[in-house]
């Protein structure tokens, strides 16, 4: 088996202080380089956040379905800690995404939350279905059935994402401002280097929170380890109920 | 000694098909619990509206709300007689294919959600809906019913397997198939819609089409997921 040591906390430092580089480059061509909107003002902004958030939460998601399939297909149980890391992350940024949703929907539409703009209530309806995810794994003791059935549920709801925006996007009147659209030419020269240093800057922001997350868990386990050694009692360690996977140290 | 040979896929879903049927005509509990709960939920709308009679998307949404909230109740019974009786064991010992499991409840959910749609859609014209709706209405609605309830055995079936080995199992299954059913609800009261209003209206085809897109996907998705939550 290989050793796990190095395996979580890899580049931890490199990503670290990328992530640190571009978003803080990102922050800067928001506000000092791509210019003001002409018809939202400066609250226009908004959106090299709260798009970037929601892509990657998407991607988050995806990725947590893919370690799922990846789970069942192998038995690994890092692709269980991958898939579940994935997940609990963008649940977060989806949160994020949600919050700064609302504040542009405040600014542009002046009302908090607008029932008619699909990506919004698809976001909203994802991040229900997502919120599901720990008190699932919270409800099953065994851990290779926790992880297993964990799985099962990541890779549903990652199929599910699609369909959701489908049928949300068809059961309402387009609103919402279509930055990318698929012509990809809405968008001015300079808001695009903007908007693409921050979606850089988020992405790895968000690998940087989950190798943080990983290294954390695994570290966590190590010295759980160390201490059952030194205290010279090769008992198992009383069942935790936890619902974070759990890491065997060899 | 020759061994026997094990049961194929539909001969096995047969088999438990014919067993769950026959539990719920001994001794019918799931039934009968999803039609009096479609009753009396009718009952609570027409107090909390405080309308004798619905029509339009509320009407629509009124009924079919009613009909996920009383799935909900088919899909939390769905193996609870197996796990507490052994019958889960007992499958997981035959040389039947687990798919058959899958066909065998998914089609008995299927079949409960049909009997209670159309007892429920009947009681709905009598007691709440204002239009009534014409032969091609009717037929449009059952239509409707059938797709929908595929899609909520289907999605039904795959929670249940899952909810059934947690904890807490009741509050597992609510929590996971509303918002898997959001799509599916979105698609059929949109659909319902015309065909409960005055003056009536047609069925629009984009909405079948996201019916059978979303029954087609997680008819998929079940087929490939539910040998994992029957391994042990």
């Amino acid at each position: 088996m290989p050793t796990t040591k190095s395996l979580y906390g890899r580049r931890l430092t490199g990503y670290a202080i990328a992530t640190a580089i571009v978003l803080t480059a990102s922050i800067a061509l928001a506000f000092f380089y791509a210019p003001i909107e002409v018809d939202q003002g400066f609250s226009q902004k908004i959106f090299y956040i709260h798009v970037p958030l929601a892509i990657v939460t998407l991607g988050g998601f995806v990725f947590g379905g893919i370690f799922g399939i990846q789970y069942l297909r192998s038995g690994d149980t890092r692709h269980d800690l991958r898939s579940y890391t994935a997940i609990h992350q963008g649940l977060i940024f989806c949160i994020g995404a949600l919050i700064t949703g609302c504040i542009w929907a405040k600014a542009a539409w002046g009302q908090w939350w607008v029932w008619d703009e699909p990506t919004l209530v698809s976001f909203l309806i994802v991040f229900l279905l997502y919120c599901t995810y720990q008190p699932l794994r919270f409800s099953i003791e065994d851990p290779e059935r926790q992880a297993r059935y964990a799985a099962v549920f990541a890779v549903v709801a990652g199929v599910f994402v699609p369909v959701n925006f489908i049928a949300v996007r068809l059961a309402s009147p387009l609103i919402h401002p279509r930055v990318l659209g698929s012509s990809g030419g809405s968008l001015p020269n300079d808001m695009r280097i903007a908007f693409y240093s921050a979606l850089l800057g988020i992405t790895l922001l968000f690998i940087t929170i989950c190798k943080y997350e990983m290294a954390s868990k695994h570290s966590r386990a190590q010295l759980a380890a160390l201490r059952r050694s030194l205290s010279e009692e090769n008992d198992e360690p009383a069942a935790v109920r936890t619902a974070a996977p759990r890491i065997a140290i060899k | 000694m020759s061994a026997a040979r094990p049961p194929s896929t539909l001969s096995a879903a047969r088999a438990v098909l014919y067993k769950e049927l026959t539990l719920e005509r001994r001794a019918p509990q799931t039934l009968t619990a999803m039609a009096l709960f479609c009753a009396s939920a009718f009952v609570i709308f027409h107090f909390a509206l405080g309308r004798d009679a619905i029509e339009g998307a509320l009407a629509s949404g009124v009924l079919w709300v009613t009909l996920t909230l009383a799935a909900l109740l088919g899909i939390g019974r769905s193996f609870v007689a197996d796990r507490e009786e052994g019958g889960l064991d007992g499958f997981l010992l035959a040389p039947a294919p687990r798919t058959a499991l899958l066909i065998a409840k998914a089609t008995t959910l299927f079949i409960f959600l049909l009997i209670v749609g159309v007892l429920a859609a009947l009681l709905f014209s009598v007691l709440l809906l204002g239009p009534t709706p014409s032969a091609s209405q009717w037929a449009s609605i059952a239509l409707l019913i059938v797709l929908a309830d595929l899609g909520i055995a289907l999605v039904g079936t795959l929670i249940a397997g899952i909810a059934i080995q947690t904890r807490a199992r009741d509050l597992i299954t609510s929590i996971l198939a509303l918002p898997l059913l959001i799509p599916l609800l979105i698609a059929v009261t949109k659909a319902s819609e015309p065909l409960l209003s005055v003056g009536g209206g047609t069925l629009a085809w984009r909405w079948l089409a996201l019916l059978g897109l979303y029954d087609l996907i997680f008819g998929l998705l079940a087929y490939a997921l539910f040998d994992y939550l029957v391994e042990d």
